[in-house]
């Protein structure tokens, strides 16, 4: 009898293991939670042709595993997926397989082309091919749009006119209805980083004490005479957006999610404002890349063939909620909130006006310090009234010392650096 | 004989060990995080980028001045309650139950119920505006009033902590024997001068235990801070949390709670040597 379980438990194990040399591994930072994961496998890659074992690792276990299988030359990783700033380490470690053979295969998606860009890294080749998004998006309540400067729309609305429209409602109401993230939890760095600055400068560190950013803070102080005072503790635009605190917000899309889902018809999203260089805005950017010898190439471009299918960028967002990046006609029966977001997602990364920027690359963990410098700055110029120029002066310092002991090279919108990246 | 010798030392090894392992370790390492360089030499880096900060010199201010406002008055409120519940004859534990009651309440959460309080659509404004006092909701927690964040704070830490001062206090008092303010009755003195000269004195040891423990405690303040104010209102402990977990710099982390230990232990000493018991300061 113990003889017959044995020799069932060995053919088993032998099962097993025969059978983990066939699947596709597909290694992945995003939909780590254990819901997204489940989501992933039973119902997003549900009708593909083929088995795929997807495995959601943090990002320093993802880099470390593909690395240290790269230079083993034992690669088990067939597919890689994370967020752009997970790829250049691999990059820089020549662990990583060109895929323009796969973009060539998939001319018909019509990537949005300014991911297909991110995707080169800086190269003449092609490295990931654009999976998802997730950004950041302005919410208005439906009763501030009366107040909208005449000939202002919302979907090219520039940031003076946001300015005018703000200033508008607070001569109506008496009270002061624009909102930013700008608590202790919240996002309002990524707003000064990724939207403010690009829009006034197209860098983020180099012109960082420019004369074009003294005069965007200059600007952006006047601005904040008719933002809600409250804003230095707000984490979550959903929840002063639904108490009717503030009529205009800017936030994380996952941040905005409730209002939008909860009352669908007293709020529209629209893309962020635009500024003397564009619409600077940050893409939250997640790309599938093939690892350099990935034991299984054929599948791994079958999968991404099938994850970038319109209908499958559909069941994403539906599912766990990251954005299309290929041009898809959203099915009406989408929920509402889901629907306005994906339109104002849609409006801000298209067109010629966008002008994409990346969230912090290559920091590793001074990235806090990094978002401690645009913190900083913006609570001593708008908040305390410090003098502007003198700000920059001595914020530029500290942004050189993170930039210096990191080693960082610049990344997009700044100009391609070699060595870190300078403040000039 | 020897058994009985030892029997002391083993039966106080245990909190020993335990107060060796939870708190002069991690003492000791807090210290070294503070004075260690990335490359592991001795700096003063950390302290330096501490002192240069943002919000060090507000974070050092408001923690001293919180300290200084709501300590005092703590003490005068619970000195008080205590002196009212001695005087009780029935539902003594009624009220001793009630005014205990936010000692089993989370720091956040009394935050969170001030919050809910002050905040522009909070209870407050809505009870001010039904009153018809107000037209428009009222601002109180803004970075433009700092002051009034400072009284909501303090409002809150009263309400939060004035238990703990007030349970040691009637502790204290119930030692007392009844008979000294018996006797002082006898000689014609007043209820005041009763309190001044024979309940204060004789209550001096449960009061400087009250005071180190609050002072030290309000030397820590983090949660309801944090809840009513944000970074509006820095205090030391705050700072402490932003550049371990925000900032992800364990070296200026430490540096700050090295800063409050010190602060602290000052404190403590000047209690000790201000409020020495009679016989100490005649030897």
């Amino acid at each position: 009898m113990k003889r017959k379980i044995w020799l069932g438990l060995a053919l088993l194990l032998g099962g097993v293991l025969a059978q983990q040399t066939a699947p596709l591994v597909f290694v992945s930072t995003q939909f780590t939670p254990i819901e997204e994961a489940q989501r992933m496998r039973q119902v997003i890659l549900k009708d593909f042709q083929g088995w795929v074992e997807f495995i959601p690792e943090d990002n320093a276990p993802f880099t470390n595993r593909i690395l240290s299988e790269v230079r083993a030359g034992r690669v088990s990783v067939g597919l890689a997926g994370g967020l752009h700033g997970d790829f250049p380490p691999l990059l820089a470690a020549g662990a990583l397989d060109t895929v323009d053979d796969v973009l060539a295969q998939l001319k018909d998606r019509r990537f949005n082309s300014a991911f297909v860009n991110l995707g080169k890294m800086g190269t003449g080749n092609q490295y990931y091919i654009p999976w998802m998004q997730a950004t950041y998006l302005m919410v208005a309540n439906r009763q501030a749009l009366q107040y909208l400067p005449p000939g202002a729309s919302l979907n090219t609305l520039t940031y003076s006119q946001l300015k005018e429209w703000a200033a508008n409602i607070q001569q109506a109401t008496g009270r002061r209805m624009l909102g930013f993230p700008a608590g202790p939890r919240g996002l309002m760095h990524r707003f000064t980083q990724g939207y403010l600055y690009p829009s006034y400068t197209k860098s983020a560190v180099t012109k960082f004490r420019s004369s074009e950013a003294e005069s965007m803070w200059l600007e952006f102080k006047g601005l904040w005479q008719h933002v809600n005072p409250q804003s230095t503790s707000y984490d979550f635009m959903q929840e002063p957006l639904l108490a009717g605190e503030v009529w205009i917000a800017w936030d994380h899309i996952a941040r905005l999610r409730d209002a939008l889902n909860q009352r669908p018809n007293d709020f529209v999203a629209f893309p962020a404002p635009i500024g003397p260089y564009g619409r600077g805005f940050m893409p939250v950017l997640a790309g599938l890349a093939i690892p350099k010898g990935s034991p299984n190439r054929a599948a791994a471009v079958a999968a991404i063939e099938y994850l970038t299918r319109p209908e499958v960028q559909i069941t994403t967002l539906v599912q766990n909620g990251f954005f299309p990046v290929v041009q898809v006609r959203l099915p009406d029966n989408l929920p509402q909130g889901i629907r306005m977001s994906a339109d104002a997602i849609a409006r801000q990364s298209q067109g010629n006006v966008a002008l994409p920027s990346l969230l912090p690359v290559g920091l590793g963990a001074r990235g806090g310090e990094y978002n401690k410098v645009f913190q900083d700055t913006f609570a001593r110029i708008v908040l305390r009234n410090e003098d502007v120029r003198r700000v920059l002066d001595s914020e530029a310092s500290n942004l050189r010392r993170v930039m210096n002991e990191t080693g960082a090279p610049c990344w997009s919108p700044d100009p391609v650096s070699s060595g870190a990246c300078p403040v000039n | 004989m020897r058994t009985e010798r030892y029997l002391p030392y083993a039966l106080i090894a245990p909190s020993v060990l335990f107060l060796l392992f939870f708190f002069a370790w991690p003492l000791l390492e807090a210290l070294l995080l503070s004075v260690r360089g990335g490359g592991g030499g001795w700096t003063l880096e950390n302290f330096q980028r501490m002192a240069a900060d943002l919000y060090f010199k507000d974070a050092l201010k408001y923690t001293l001045l919180l300290a200084l406002v709501v300590v005092p008055l703590q003490v005068v409120l619970a000195l008080g309650m205590a002196m009212l519940l001695g005087g009780l004859s029935r539902g003594r534990d009624l009220f001793l139950y009630v005014w205990t009651i936010p000692l089993g309440i989370s720091d956040l959460a009394a935050g969170i119920v001030w919050l809910a309080i002050f905040t522009e659509r909070g209870y407050l404004n809505s009870l001010l505006q039904a009153l018809g006092l107000i037209e428009q909701p009222q601002l109180w927690l803004s970075y433009e009033t700092p002051w009034m964040i400072f009284l909501a704070v303090v409002a809150a830490e009263v309400w939060r902590a004035t238990a703990i001062v007030f349970v040691i206090l009637v502790a204290g008092l119930q030692l007392i024997p009844k008979e000294y303010s018996e006797a002082a009755e006898v000689f014609g003195a007043t209820p005041w001068q009763r309190f001044w000269r024979v309940t204060l004195p004789l209550l001096k040891p449960s009061l400087q235990v009250a005071l180190i423990l609050r002072t030290i405690l309000a030397l820590e303040v983090f949660a309801v801070v944090v809840a009513l104010g944000g970074r509006n209102l820095p205090v030391l402990a705050g700072e402490a949390y932003y550049w371990y977990n925000a900032y992800q710099n364990p070296g200026v982390a430490a540096a700050y709670a090295v800063v409050v230990l010190g602060i602290s232990v000052l404190a403590t000493l000047v209690y000790l040597r201000l409020m020495r018991p009679r016989q100490e300061e005649a030897a």
